[in-house]
């Protein structure tokens, strides 16, 4: 069953055979002709994150850049599960990754949402959004290792490698992530994988917000197995994993109800739950863990380091309560991955479109995100 | 440029802090890869962030290198100075500025030795995982600079992953705040860029890392094996069978007995190779863990495997594989450390070409290395008073790293490229890559002002080095095009 996205690119379930192909040099061509005829692209995955590029005030649309769908360039290059890393073409589907390393108990330590079920690597590296358990499994750049990319000159490049330890040269791999292909398309990613812990359990404490921080902080000094909290409504989620004596006795300390969530942390991850389907915008607003606030109306994960805000307030508010914590805050339906990229301070916007020119000098790539507002 | 001009206005700016006797700027020539020396034309030590800012405008105006250090500990050249340039040693910059309990990090400035922050938090049950083995030295300036690992990289990571914000001083004064006490911020990732930059985008004046709660508990086993495939196998399996030790060290026969001679840890000299392994996190996950480490070691052909029983035990284990490259130097008169990573799969098959190398050269090494992370150090044993000697380590250590690359891994692990490996940077990477890397340079210090000629080989380089085998590669030193 295939539907369509936000970028024109057709988007499939896992009842869909996931086809291996290599299009890299269909790609490069497309990149080279575009350069030569001085259009602009539109690098597309599986199209299921198309809603964080377009910009929902109608002002702007990207009309102009003809689409780079990366979809059909799939497969998985190596894989060894003792070397705890698995290579695979951008447009390789998440879940189909997530198959192949569930069958070695394994995963993708990141756990990248999977919107409506769909999602890329090479989608889920240029987006750069952690799941649940980012403070402790760690962030989507913390995991990559090494890249196969196309600059804006269509050149082809591999940066990085298959191995952890890894300083030879400008650490190029860690900085796609999170740059929304602005810099190039990925053709290839390698990523470290993780065993799946062999127990996973959640506690459930009911508690309002103030005092379900206070309990993530305090856990955070402490050595407990915890790998993912998540507070939302007076409830407060402590998934713990490890070993199952580890696990039972934390459980156990923690107290609370202990329960299988794992549909909670599935569509937390997916981005599926309730909270999510509201018509108040929300907001991803990433703070110190301890930050005294927003606390109201927020879904609080990573033990107090993200929240999602629910609220109509008007973004200079929001920015304003957010910033004064010293975090960062973005909305995040329609438009995200421009602010993202343009919610930086001035010195590093100068650096970041230097940057920019370094490996896309004539703009080729997603324009539409780099671009600079009118107003 | 302007000598006396540049002096006088650095005097004002630094007074006692600027060093220009040549005397004074001789221990400043080298930084821990004693065999790679330059003296500075000037050192300046600044006490301030609003001193550096300063020295870097006079740098900027008169076009002077400036060539970043920490402890001058790396061990890659990477703060070997350039004649002509300034060494901007930001050891005087050493305060903790912020041990920040509620949200569990450390503020620093960049002169803060590693090993002081985790002194300064264990007293809230917190710790700083990288740990490498200068960590008593290092400076976590440094750290950045060359993206440190340690030997519980494996489980913890490395600097990068450990790293939540730096403050980088960039050459046209502007000022980077890069991520903070928060771990998601918006923009290119220029924190992850700045981790193993080698100070050539900018100079990191400030630094927050993530402290961990110190482990409750710690168990350290040691197996013993008659064959080095099969320690190297061994590391394999402990991985497959979903195990992430805190650490998984291998020493072969040479630095068994090297070490033992040295510091008498109690290691079975009759091996072939050992592998210490250490284990940590809560009792009952490790205790769990331990059991399953044990089985494994014995399935996979350990002769004597070892548990320490008590925490001075278990010291004495780690003391020896600590101690293992002083004890090599007492055996040799010199020691050539390299630092390759390869894919653990690889870790017999390559180790077995290290051997062979060996036997090619008639140069002994010793091998001492993260095994769990596929990071190799072979320690090449010669003796610079014998005629050709220091000329074979080195392409011997040449062909090694190369060996890394074809087995699919990498030149530099954990130690940077500095000077020491823009070789072999040539093998691993095609021009076109090295080409983008400069122009990313040149989007920072378009002068090239920042540690000249350091990390990244120019293609004129390569091109002249045509092959990898080149004799004297860094001697006589070479005058290197800046970028």
């Amino acid at each position: 069953m295939c539907t369509m996205l936000g970028c024109r690119s057709r988007i499939c379930l896992d009842s869909d055979m996931a086809k291996d192909a290599d299009i890299s040099g269909d790609l490069q061509d497309a990149v080279v002709r575009a350069l030569q005829a001085g259009e602009s692209l539109r690098i597309c995955g599986s199209g299921s994150k198309g809603f964080l590029l377009s910009s929902n005030n109608g002002g702007e649309t990207s009309v102009s850049s003809r689409l780079l769908s990366v979809h059909e360039h799939a497969g998985i290059l190596s894989y060894r599960p003792e070397e705890l890393v698995i290579t695979a073409r951008a447009g390789t589907r998440l879940s189909d990754i997530e198959q192949v390393l569930a069958r070695h108990y394994q995963r993708l330590p990141f756990e990248p949402p999977r919107i409506k079920g769909a999602g890329t690597l090479g989608g889920a590296v240029a987006s750069g959004l952690a799941g649940p358990g980012r403070p402790w499994s760690g962030s989507v750049r913390d995991s990559v290792l090494g890249v196969e990319m196309l600059n804006g000159l269509g050149e082809r490049l591999i940066f990085g490698g298959q191995v952890m330890k890894n300083v030879a040269g400008y650490d190029v791999s860690r900085l796609q992530v999170g740059a929304f292909g602005t810099l190039g398309v990925l053709l290839s990613v390698s990523v470290r994988v993780l065993p799946v812990p062999p127990t996973e359990r959640t506690v459930v404490q009911a508690v309002g917000p103030a005092e379900a921080l206070a309990r993530c902080r305090t856990w955070a000094r402490s050595a407990y197995p915890i790998s993912a909290t998540a507070y939302l409504d007076g409830l407060l989620r402590v998934r713990l994993a490890g070993a199952e004596a580890a696990v039972s006795d934390a459980t156990q300390a923690l107290g609370g109800d202990p329960r299988d969530e794992s549909i909670f942390w599935r569509q937390l991850r997916d981005h599926d739950l309730d909270f999510f389907q509201q018509e108040q915008p929300v907001w991803r607003c990433a703070l110190p863990p301890a930050a005294s606030a927003p606390l109201q109306d927020c879904l609080i994960v990573w033990g107090g380091g993200l929240r999602w805000w629910r609220t109509s307030l008007d973004p200079l508010e929001v920015r304003k309560t957010v910033g004064e914590q010293q975090g960062s805050a973005q909305i995040f339906d329609g438009g995200f991955g421009r602010c993202r990229l343009a919610g930086v301070g001035s010195a590093q916007a100068t650096y970041q479109q230097r940057i920019r020119e370094a490996f896309d000098p004539h703009g080729l790539f997603n324009p539409e995100l780099t671009r600079r507002r009118a107003d | 440029m302007n000598h006396p001009d540049v002096l006088e206005r650095l005097r004002s700016v630094l007074g006692r802090g600027l060093i220009t006797d040549p005397k004074a700027l001789k221990p400043y020539e080298t930084d821990g890869i004693t065999a790679i020396r330059e003296v500075p034309w000037l050192v300046a030590l600044p006490d301030s962030e609003a001193q550096i800012e300063a020295v870097l405008a006079v740098c900027r105006e008169h076009g002077v290198p400036v060539v970043a250090r920490g402890a001058g500990t790396g061990l890659s050249g990477g703060a070997r100075p350039v004649a002509d340039g300034l060494v901007l040693g930001l050891s005087r910059l050493n305060q903790i500025l912020e041990i920040d309990l509620e949200n569990a990090v450390a503020r620093v400035q960049p002169g803060v030795r590693n090993l002081a922050i985790t002194e300064a938090a264990a007293a809230h049950g917190l710790y700083y995982a990288p740990d490498p083995s200068s960590q008593i030295a290092c400076s976590i300036g440094g750290n950045v600079a060359e993206n440190s690992g340690g030997v519980h990289c494996l489980k913890y990571g490395l600097t990068v992953h450990n790293v939540l914000g730096v403050k980088l001083l960039c050459i046209d004064g502007q000022v980077l705040q890069l991520g903070g006490k928060l771990m998601d911020s918006p923009g290119y990732d220029l924190l992850a860029l700045t981790m193993g930059s080698e100070g050539m985008l900018g100079i990191v004046t400030e630094v927050t890392v993530k402290l961990l709660p110190t482990p409750p508990c710690k168990r350290v086993v040691l197996a013993a094996f008659s064959e080095i495939a099969g320690a190297a196998d061994a590391v394999g399996a402990i991985i497959a069978e979903g195990l992430i030790p805190a650490g998984l060290e291998m020493m072969d026969g040479l630095a068994i007995q090297a070490a033992e001679d040295f510091v008498h840890a109690g290691y079975p000299t009759d091996a072939a190779a050992i592998l210490i392994c250490e284990l940590d996190g809560v009792a009952a996950e490790v205790e769990s863990d331990l059991a399953l480490v044990s089985r494994i070691l014995k399935a996979q052909g350990a002769f004597n495997i070892r548990v320490a029983t008590t925490v001075e035990e278990q010291e004495r284990l780690w003391l020896g594989r600590k101690a293992a490259f002083p004890a090599v130097g007492r055996i040799s008169p010199d020691y050539y450390c390299m630092d390759g990573t390869i894919p653990r799969a690889k870790l017999a098959e390559v180790l077995a070409s290290i051997g062979q190398l060996s036997e090619q050269y008639g140069l002994a090494v010793a091998n001492v290395f993260h095994a769990g992370d596929g990071n190799l150090h072979p320690l090449i044993l010669y003796d610079s008073n014998q005629a050709g000697q220091l000329a074979g380590a080195e392409e011997m250590g040449g062909r090694i790293l190369e060996l890394c690359v074809a087995a699919g891994g990498t030149v530099t692990g954990e130690h940077g490229v500095g000077v020491e490996k823009l070789d072999q940077m040539c093998v691993q990477f095609g021009s076109a890559e090295l080409e983008q890397m400069h122009r990313l340079k040149a989007a920072f210090d378009p002068q090239g002002l920042l540690n000249p000629g350091k990390a990244v080989p120019t293609l004129t380089r390569c091109s002249e080095l045509g092959g990898m085998h080149v004799h004297n590669a860094r001697l006589p030193f070479p005058n290197l095009p800046r970028f």
